[in-house]
């Protein structure tokens, strides 16, 4: 899309017909949501050393790979093999309810290079590729599940957070949104903004959603510091409790290469405060409620010379809800003997992420695994029912 | 009133019109020559005075009891160092007449991005800025790339600290061994691109040959005793071979440099940024073709570029980016380096959050790749709504005696479009004016 600026006029005259026939110039429909279950999918950037998260400390090798990181007093016992790092001791209530389980050893096919941006880019795009390679036009594998929704409106998938996220961008309409930007506008001002726009399709578009949802939501009441996780949860419950059915949004920092225990401290405690904003704020739509935390790689299986730890492949998800077959560690475990880690460094995926995420979906929006296997994550062979939906 | 002409050069090339300060007179290129007067009144702590304090707080730590205190109270003076640079920057940028060195500067910060990991080196960004890049905008490309990699930012970023060759004296004793990040990205983001015609093995050897670069007590350092021994070859050519020495690495720096490849790939980027997507393969052939004529000279590119009939055309596919952005608005309002470098704490950390909530948390892209380059990238709804919020605190606080319409002339002169003119002087009040002029697209686009 290109435009001149002086040409503006005729541009408007001509963009005239789409722009009444976007979906955005009429309010959203009172049409039925797409089912009751809701979907929150967190992106962890940076990639999350599992490892450090849940511990497998039933294994002999795993104090001798990690002298230091190995110790966590108040780490939590799970199931006598895997213990839950200290700093989400608070979750461990959702633990015995069955409400928050984890997959160990899983990563998407990407392996080797090892970049964050490449293996982000695969994470959100779903895609089939080990090298990491992308495609011009690529887009995010939850936008595409939107196609496999019939009913999805413009509200039912939400962006949250101030940076354009892939996994949600391409051909179907959402919602994006950042809590705390403050948008209070005359009713004269407002008319004035929408003239100024209607001439550029790209503002326009954002212009008439960012006064659509600012008009709806409370501005400068965000409950907690601004762009922290907890923030951007809340307003995800309050948007989930509307029409939104799924959400997501992005908790940064996890790449811990030098003291650990400080970064990961401070990024899984955003995590966890997040997912208990979520439960507090869904109240009993929590209930049909899946939250998936989903990293770009895991972390070397031994500890670096600067208390840290180095990119790996295998990694954890970490899942929450009242939706979720809860209370237990999914995946197969490969163990930690020399001979069976990846290229003697990595903790070795016994499974690809992309099945659960594919299963997720099925069994909450009753997406067929054909149409998964085609539209959302091409090329994946999804396998057996993993089981995590209740 | 600006002519139509000057308009679209100060959008596409510089930030925008500064009605309260005369136009730089003589062309873009011009704008490059000589010293920049700017250097001087808005000094930056450069990069030797700042690994010393460095060390010295690095010195207090490990002391106890009293000096605790000193070691506070010195990690506090360079953390206020930090937010200081960021608001020099912007006041440099919105006060500069030469919009167009600015402009080019910003273009290779972001070509060389750095993004800090830790406390630590965010306190170098600026310097890494004024020492690496700044003074060789319009140099031979060569010397930009040897001083950036002679940077204790990028070396450390990318872990170049931590490399050592397997072979060398230090590798052999204490089992370390290679760090592939510099060498992969000086090829892959920096100079070939990724579509260049280079293996796996080429990075490796070029791994090699950068080991011995770290960072010592007093700055980068060349360390023999860490240098992988033996000559490496790389592109088909072979590098070092005798005792180790910096010198080989700046020798296929310089080859690296002088490659058509490279070329074009400065050329493409350079176009991408300042005249659109899909740029022409002709410019972008002009572009490299002058460029290894001059012997590799970055003026020859944006000679070809300015003179190009696309730099001229008054199609506007780009967003300014925030920073960008910010920087056009508080120009077009009249704000000195002054205004800006008078600010304090409380307001600086306000642009910082203003800056994230449009998203771009100023310097820091997520990647060495830099900030991305689509319009799309830069206006979503929370961000459209982060650049109005912003703006209309700022027309509301600093600029509510001003006159819509004066300014609307001053800015965009007969180029202004009926609509823009008609919402402009129907605005209630004048801050609520001026604010739809300047979040209007022919503010932000370029």
């Amino acid at each position: 899309m290109t435009l001149s600026r002086r040409k503006f006029l005729i541009n408007s005259s001509l963009l005239g017909c789409s722009a009444a026939a976007s979906p955005l110039f009429t309010p959203l429909t009172l049409a039925a949501a797409p089912g009751d279950n809701r979907l929150v999918v967190i992106i962890l950037r940076g990639a999350m050393d599992g490892l450090d998260v849940v511990r497998p400390y039933g294994e002999p090798d795993y104090a001798r790979y990690r002298p230091t990181l190995s110790q966590d007093e108040g780490a939590q016992d799970l199931d006598g093999f895997f213990a839950l790092n200290s700093t989400l001791a608070p979750l461990m209530p959702l633990w015995q309810a069955k409400e928050l389980a984890f997959v160990q050893a899983v990563s998407t096919p990407y392996r080797d290079k090892r970049s964050h941006f490449d293996g982000q880019d695969l994470l959100e795009t779903g895609s089939n590729s080990r090298s990491g390679e992308t495609t011009a036009g690529k887009t995010g594998w939850l936008n595409r599940a939107l196609s496999l929704l019939p009913d999805a409106q413009t509200e039912t998938a939400y962006s949250v957070g101030p940076s354009r996220m892939l996994l949600l961008d391409g051909e179907n309409d959402y919602s994006a949104w950042s809590p705390g930007v403050d948008l209070t506008l005359s009713p004269q001002t407002r008319e004035l903004l929408k003239r100024i726009y209607a001439a550029d399709p790209l503002f326009e578009t954002s212009a008439l959603m960012a006064l659509e949802i600012s008009a709806k939501t409370d501005m400068m009441e965000t409950g907690g510091r601004r762009g922290s996780a907890k923030v951007l949860a809340k307003f995800a419950a309050e948007r989930l409790n509307e029409e939104t059915r799924i959400a997501s949004f992005s908790i940064n920092g996890w790449d811990s290469h030098n003291n650990q225990r400080g970064t990961l401290n401070r990024a899984l405690g955003e995590l966890g405060e997040a997912i208990l904003a979520l439960k507090a704020g869904l109240g009993s739509n929590w209930q049909r409620t899946t939250v998936l935390a989903i990293t770009e790689f895991g972390r070397t299986v031994a500890e670096n010379g600067t208390s840290g730890t180095d990119h790996g492949t295998g990694g954890a998800m970490v899942m929450a809800g009242g939706a979720i077959n809860g209370g237990q560690v999914f995946g197969q475990w490969p163990g930690l003997g020399e001979l069976d880690l990846y290229q003697n460094r990595d903790l070795e995926p016994t499974s690809d992420v992309r099945r659960y995420l594919g299963w997720a979906l099925r069994d909450l929006f009753g997406m067929e695994a054909s149409a998964l296997g085609s539209t959302v994550f091409p090329g994946l062979d999804m396998g057996d029912n993993v089981g995590i939906i209740a | 009133m600006p002519s139509p002409a000057e308009i679209t050069q100060a959008a596409r090339f510089e930030y925008g019109i500064k009605p309260n300060q005369s136009r730089f007179s003589g062309g873009l290129l011009a704008q490059l020559d000589g010293p920049d007067p700017l250097d001087l009144s808005i000094p930056v702590l450069r990069t030797d005075e700042r690994m010393q304090r460095l060390v010295g707080v690095r010195e207090l730590r490990g002391m106890r009891g009293q000096d605790q205190e000193a070691f506070k109270a010195a990690q506090r003076e360079l953390r206020q160092l930090a937010a200081k640079d960021m608001v020099s920057l912007l006041a440099r940028a919105v006060e500069n007449p030469r919009g167009f060195r600015e402009r080019i500067f910003a273009f290779w910060i972001d070509h060389f991005s750095v993004t800090p990991q830790q406390a630590n080196s965010s306190y170098m960004l600026a310097a890494y800025f004024e020492d690496a890049i700044r003074p060789h905008i319009s140099t031979r490309f060569a010397d930009m790339l040897k001083a950036v990699v002679g940077h204790p930012s990028m070396l450390l970023y990318l872990g170049q600290n931590v490399s050592v060759g397997p072979n060398s004296q230090i590798g052999q004793r204490r089992e370390k061994g290679l760090n592939e990040n510099l060498a992969r990205e000086v090829l892959e983001l920096h100079t070939l691109g990724v579509d260049g015609s280079y293996t796996q093995e080429d990075v490796r050897q070029f791994a090699e040959l950068l080991t011995g670069l770290t960072i010592g007590r007093n700055g980068v350092d060349f360390a023999p005793n860490r240098a992988e021994p033996g000559p490496e070859t790389i592109l088909g050519r072979s590098y070092g071979g005798g005792r180790p020495r910096a010198q080989d690495i700046e020798d296929f720096l310089e080859d690296l440099a002088m490659m058509p490849e490279t070329a074009r790939h400065l050329a493409g980027k350079l176009v991408v940024h300042f005249i659109g997507p899909a740029p022409q393969p002709q410019l972008v052939e002009a572009m490299a073709g002058a460029y290894l004529a001059s012997g590799g000279e970055m003026r020859a590119l944006y000679e070809v570029l300015i003179d190009s009939a696309a730099a001229r055309a008054d199609v506007f596919p780009k967003v300014r980016p925030p920073f960008e952005y910010m920087v056009t608005v508080l120009r077009a309002l009249g704000f000195s380096a002054d205004d800006i470098l008078s600010v304090g704490g409380k307001e600086a950390r306000a642009l910082q959050s203003a800056l994230t909530a449009m998203g771009q948390r100023p310097f820091q892209p997520n990647g060495p790749d830099g900030w991305p380059e689509e319009a799309e990238s830069w206006i979503n709804p929370p961000q459209l709504a982060a650049r109005i919020s912003w703006v209309g605190q700022l027309t509301h606080t600093y600029a509510n005696d001003r006159d819509p319409r004066a300014l609307l002339e001053a800015l965009l002169g007969d180029t202004a479009p009926e609509f823009l003119s008609f919402a402009v002087s129907g605005a209630e009040s004048k801050w609520e004016g001026l604010s739809l002029l300047l979040v209007s697209p022919a503010l932000m686009r370029r």
